[in-house]
């Protein structure tokens, strides 16, 4: 092993980098020009992201504890686009009085979440894979606790990281059975060895109920609403979009790598959890006043139709799990980026507030309900091709009647979304929204998401890359 | 080469601590205790894997790794969590989790 190995882990090795060096910004810049780090931050992370396009071999490090595909490196270039939208569109936020000594520590946070994302993604063994996700589970909470002066965000706190500690536990019980059973922890070997014992499915199931917690599938999603509303409005669409994201790609490599013998239990399981998660996140939805918690449920019914996706273990799921994923950062992170920027300008954050946005604000209603229109998957927009190629993967191997329960749920969602697209163009409102003038950054990030919702949807080279890396059982 | 205690007593041991946890962190109502019951679940995993490893295959020591560091990433669980709480603890003045219910539907 020499040093240029090293280069295989760049992504993660420039992140940390990248978190020393802003964590040195804030000790030794001038602190009359504290604010000025936000533009430092956010042109280093670019520089990361561009960086973690290269194209690179493919290779293992440390024994098979790091490895490095196309299809990982696309995951974390996935999550790293995600991730600058997020920032570009906390700039407002962080430019607040009150958030203006902590703009350095938003930062570190947010890139050491996504080392540890990263390290997740790239694990090929189990301890690798429970430091990764570890490492991206604590700083969030410390991210969702961020407004040390609102009750609502200190609760929040509180309850992702009670919750994540839940979760790893019983994450780890589950491995520790796995571990009894073979002595194992290294994906590939386990897949070698693994038979289907009744101590394995076990472990299995307590695995799975693990990442359950982490991906918010019901029943195990009652934490989702309450830290989404809590939390400030950026950490909301981090937690929804990139932390959500993360653990559904490091679940579908899991499963396809480990434990492709016990396909059959894990496809019952994943049968009933996804019928659950869509149906009770959309009904759950329709009830919803509050913005934030509305598209908590909604987020919570997406996971269950990529579960659609997971569920055929084919290479055609798996390539509609990673392209759903990609339409549904800019899809939701446009409505986030609409939802931040009217909180920052009014505080407002209830759908009846809404009412008559289109009067004052035609610009930011448009986005807005494209951003929804392609959550619900209306044709034109990219939402339609990512649901459909997600529902066509389960087809094609048969779940006609999950398909079915998916399609009438995409109908159920089409309500609610045009609730509150209803809200805005229709309704009647004595005192809207005032008219305003979003800064630079924030209407940059919303073109992106726009540009992205369309583009997605039409390049189909993005679809054929997909499926060129992907892989299934 | 392992006389006396059986396995299975260790392992009944792990999951009697395993669903003690899980039912302290269901029923206290203190904040601090269901920290110390995630704890408890946490240490159970460690002694599953200790007694895996020491019973099952004791010519290797991935299991003796994994648990020093479950213990360390407990370490720093607990410390995020303690700061939110101590957080919690001045905007509320409790940590009985039945008053921290600001957002409850």
């Amino acid at each position: 092993m020499n040093l240029q190995d090293f280069l295989l882990m760049r992504q993660e090795l420039l992140l940390t980098l990248a978190a020393i060096i802003v964590l040195a910004a804030e000790i030794f810049w001038n602190p009359a020009k504290k604010k000025s780090v936000i533009f430092f931050a956010i042109i280093i992370f670019s520089l990361v992201t561009a960086a973690g396009m290269i194209p690179s071999e493919d290779g293992y490090l440390f024994g098979g504890m790091y490895i490095s595909t196309g299809l990982m490196r696309l995951m974390k270039n996935i999550l790293d686009i995600g991730v600058l939208i997020i920032l570009v569109q906390s700039y407002t936020w962080l430019m607040k009085p009150e958030n203006e000594e902590r703009i350095s520590e938003y930062f570190i946070l947010i890139f050491t979440t996504l080392v540890g994302m990263d390290f997740m993604i790239s694990s090929g063994h189990f301890l690798m894979f429970y430091l990764g996700l570890e490492l991206a589970t604590i700083p969030v909470a410390a991210l969702a606790a961020f407004e040390r002066y609102k009750n609502k965000s200190a609760e929040a706190g509180i309850k992702l990281i009670l919750i994540s500690s839940l979760s790893s536990g019983v994450l780890l019980f589950g491995i520790s059975m796995i571990y009894g059973t073979s002595g194992l922890l290294y994906f590939y070997d386990l897949s070698k060895v693994f038979a289907g014992g009744s101590l394995q499915i076990l472990g299995f199931i307590f695995f799975f109920a693990g990442m359950a917690f982490k991906i918010s599938i019901v029943p195990f999603h009652l934490w989702t609403a309450d830290v989404y509303e809590g939390a400030p409005v950026n950490i909301t669409s981090f937690l929804s979009v990139i932390s959500k994201g993360a653990a559904l790609f490091i679940f579908i490599i899991v499963l396809y790598t480990v434990f492709p013998v016990i396909i059959e239990s894990w496809q019952k399981t994943i049968l009933v959890t996804s019928i659950l998660t869509m149906t009770i996140g959309n009904l759950f939805a329709i009830r919803q006043q509050n913005i934030k918690r509305f598209l908590a449920f909604s987020s919570i019914s997406q996971a269950g139709y990529i579960l659609l996706g997971i569920i055929g273990a084919n290479q055609a799921g798996m390539t509609s799990v990673v392209y759903y994923m990609i339409v549904y950062i800019f899809s939701n992170l446009g409505a986030f980026g609409v939802i931040t920027a009217i909180s920052n300008a009014t505080g407002k954050e209830n759908i009846d507030d809404y009412n008559g946005l289109y009067q004052t604000n035609p610009k930011l209603s448009l986005t807005m309900t494209l951003a929804l229109f392609s959550l619900a998957g209306i044709p034109p927009v990219a939402g339609f091709f990512g649901k459909f190629f997600l529902f066509a993967a389960a087809a094609e191997k048969g779940f006609y009647f999950l398909v079915l329960i998916a399609v009438l749920n995409t109908i159920i969602s089409l309500y609610y979304y045009l609730l509150v697209v209803k809200a805005m163009f229709i309704n009647k409102n004595e005192n809207p929204v005032m008219k305003f003038k979003s800064d630079i950054p924030t209407r940059f990030g919303l073109m992106i998401c726009v540009l992205g919702i369309f583009l997605t949807g039409f390049a189909s080279i993005i679809y054929e890359y997909i499926k060129n890396l992907s892989f299934g059982i | 080469m392992n006389t006396g205690i059986p396995i299975q007593y260790f392992l009944i041991l792990a999951t009697i601590m395993f669903f003690t946890g899980i039912y302290g962190f269901l029923t206290r109502r203190n904040l601090i205790t269901i920290l110390m019951s995630t704890e408890l679940i946490l240490n159970s995993v460690n002694i599953n894997f200790m007694a895996f490893n020491r019973y099952l295959f004791p010519h290797k020591l991935d299991g003796m790794f994994f648990s020093l560091f479950i213990i360390a990433v407990a370490a720093a669980e607990a410390a995020v969590a303690i700061s939110i709480i101590i957080n919690i603890y001045r905007r509320f003045t409790t940590i009985n989790v039945e008053d921290v219910d600001e957002m409850k539907y």
